[in-house]
């Protein structure tokens, strides 16, 4: 188009926008409708799924390193001959005491690394015995002053401390729930039997609630220098556990040292990755819903720019008797979808905006809790830009098929029918 | 003088389970500065024969020079931009564009073709609007005047990229006998004062006088050609229609 076309084209189609008023905002409606719920309801999903991976995250340690191997370690025959038909027969397991090995070094290693806290963790089954009854629970033995910079355990804890079991070697801290399972109080003396067939008395110095049952009947915290003794497993971690300042990057963080110490090293992307991999799905079905209300809105765009091109038939004939081009003529009805997607976009987005702060003031009851919480809603500016996009293209997709009859509208075959 | 539209076997056929011929076999040549009118029954091929003049329709067979070009294998593009710059067109409708103002109409071949800066755009139509006696409807609305100055508006648009060739299709077909008369005259000025060649297709014999030169056509051929003046060419050797 000539450097006056493009503004002319705009003028036209303005024009045609204008003149059929009632049509042109029931179509506007529509687009803003569908910018709007696309807005709130993505913002309610997005919001839902940021708070539940922050769950996510909260409640399991960003990278954990455990005491196994990804790939089993070559017989030394095997490294030997790399490219040998090599058989063994009669292989004798070592019978090495489990965990992992050096752990200190390698936590030194990792603590290294800008933005990773770490912590060692040795866990096993024993059972808690108290007047007669038994419970089995997975004891972890800790660091208590490595333990707060990578768990929210500290914060769990609804009486004594995790400190208390720096004072107290034989001390242990379990779940609120099990006190009542067991009959033991605060204070109390517990007995732990280990599967190796060590047995301690342990004084109970603290209780921790998390919410979640199986934790809080299932769990227990000693120290890591008790555990290895009631385990028997002297100078051993079996895990590893790191909180990263960026958890998204525990991906890479994760390969990294699994590269460099080799033991098995997990992300909390992976070790979640059937739950990511549902919400990408819920995202799939959630976009493909809100999607549909724009594309019917884009039928209405179409409807009234196919009545533009039909009630505007002469005026195409003239405009190309004149020598507007093809393009020219497309392009005129193109920016009337256009416009109709643009503008709907810019008071949907408010519109969208004006549900989301609603929605925000929503308070709700968890089920099993008494606590009101907000929706959680996402207010990232991409959405908007997402919705909008979505708009103005499905608008200009509705306007292209009217505008593409409009372009091939042959001047002489209307002049015929008028003169 | 030197020919500026030149036409060579030109012949329309519509296609269809019954074909229809609308001109067949015309040629002919007009010269810069001719008034041409063409006449013949309803049915004889006139405005067919303007819009394939006028670049508007594709010949079955034949050609179309326009200012010595042949345009015969211009694309649909290459004939927008030459109906742009050299041609203007009235027709029997004004055809104006409702929603804009006259001023606007009259400047949209202008803005279109960019010749003129915008300035200088506008002064022309507002001269062109004044030459036509429209001064002081600029900024109306074509459905707040009447037949006469919307076909008057209308012949401001066709002049106002300053075209070599007016083509007008029965432009006094729907006015009163005041307003063909005017329409009549100001064509008649473009032709004989500013050297603007004037095509104009008519039933009416007394427009059709205003012309330099009369072509007659019967079923789609050139049944006379020559000057307003004679016999002839004044269709007084026409077939009458049957009662």
């Amino acid at each position: 188009m000539r450097p006056g076309g493009f503004r002319l084209g705009l003028a036209i189609a303005a024009t045609h926008l204008a003149s059929r008023r009632r049509q042109t905002v029931m179509s506007l409606l529509g687009v803003m409708l569908g910018v709007a719920f696309f807005l709130a309801v993505s913002a309610l999903m997005r919001g839902s799924e940021r708070d539940f991976i922050e769950r996510l995250i909260n409640s399991q340690p960003h990278v954990m390193v455990s005491d196994e191997f990804r790939l089993p370690p070559l017989q030394p025959a095997r490294q030997l001959h790399p490219r040998a038909a090599v058989a063994l027969s009669n292989v004798k397991p070592s019978s090495e005491v489990r965990g992992i090995r050096g752990y200190k070094q390698k936590m030194e290693l990792i603590a290294a690394m800008p933005g990773v806290r770490v912590a060692p963790v040795l866990s096993g089954q024993v059972i808690l015995t108290f007047a007669g009854k038994d419970h089995g629970v997975l004891m972890n033995g800790v660091v208590p002053k490595l333990m707060s910079g990578v768990s929210d355990i500290e914060d769990k804890i609804v009486a004594g401390s995790l400190e208390a079991l720096d004072a107290n070697p034989n001390g242990i801290i379990i779940g609120e729930a099990l006190i009542g399972k067991l009959g033991v109080k605060m204070g109390g003396n517990v007995t732990i039997s280990s599967p190796g067939g060590q047995i301690r008395t342990m004084k109970i110095v603290g209780l921790f609630s998390t919410g979640a049952t199986a934790i809080d009947e299932g769990q227990a915290y000693v120290l890591l220098k008790r555990a290895q003794a009631i385990l028997n497993r002297p100078d051993r971690a079996n895990r590893l556990i790191m909180q990263l300042d960026d958890p998204y990057r525990a991906r890479e963080i994760a390969a990294e040292i699994e590269q460099r110490i080799a033991y098995r090293t997990q992300s909390w992307q992976e070790t979640s990755e059937n739950i990511t991999a549902v919400l990408v799905i819920r995202n799939i079905i959630m976009y493909s819903v809100v999607s549909a209300i724009l594309v019917v809105a884009s039928f209405g765009i179409y409807n009234v720019i196919s009545t533009v091109v039909m009630e505007k038939r002469r005026d195409i004939a003239i405009l190309k008797a004149i020598g507007f081009h093809t393009d020219d003529v497309r392009r005129i009805f193109l920016f009337e979808g256009m416009a109709i997607g643009a503008m709907g976009s810019v008071v949907g987005v408010g519109f969208g905006l004006v549900l989301m702060l609603i929605l925000g003031r929503v308070e709700i009851t968890l089920p099993g809790t008494t606590t009101l919480v907000n929706l959680p809603l996402y207010w990232g500016f991409d959405q908007m830009v997402l919705a909008a996009a979505f708009a103005i293209l499905s608008a200009a997709g509705a306007a292209y098929f009217p505008a593409r009859r409009a372009a091939m509208l042959q001047p002489v075959d209307i002049l015929r029918g008028q003169t | 003088m030197s020919e500026v539209l030149r036409a060579e076997g030109l012949t329309r056929i519509l296609p269809g389970a019954v074909p229809v011929t609308l001109v067949r076999d015309i040629s002919l040549s007009i010269d810069h500065g001719e008034f041409v009118m063409i006449m013949g029954p309803s049915g004889s091929g006139k405005s067919s024969l303007l819009y394939l003049l006028g670049l508007l329709d594709a010949p079955t067979a034949g050609k179309v020079w326009l200012d010595g070009r042949d345009t015969s294998a211009f694309g649909e593009d290459e004939l927008a931009e030459l109906r742009l710059a050299s041609l203007g067109f009235v027709f029997q409708f004004h055809f104006l564009l409702a929603e804009f103002s006259v001023l606007d109409n009259v400047l949209l071949p202008m803005h279109r073709l960019g010749s003129l800066p915008e300035e200088g755009r506008h002064a022309r139509a507002r001269q062109l609007l004044a030459d036509l006696g429209l001064a002081d409807q600029i900024h109306r609305r074509p459905d707040q005047l009447s037949g006469g100055q919307r076909q008057r508006v209308a012949i401001a648009r066709a002049m106002a990229n300053d075209p070599l060739v007016i083509m007008a299709d029965e432009p006094t077909g729907n006015l009163d006998t005041a307003s063909s008369r005017n329409v009549r005259d100001i064509l008649s000025d473009f032709a004989r004062n500013r050297g603007k060649t004037v095509l104009a297709v008519t039933h009416d014999p007394d427009f059709a006088q205003a012309g330099d030169r009369l072509i007659r056509l019967v079923d789609g051929r050139i049944a006379s050609d020559g000057d307003t003046g004679t016999p002839d060419a004044a269709g007084m050797q026409l077939p009458t229609p049957p009662p």
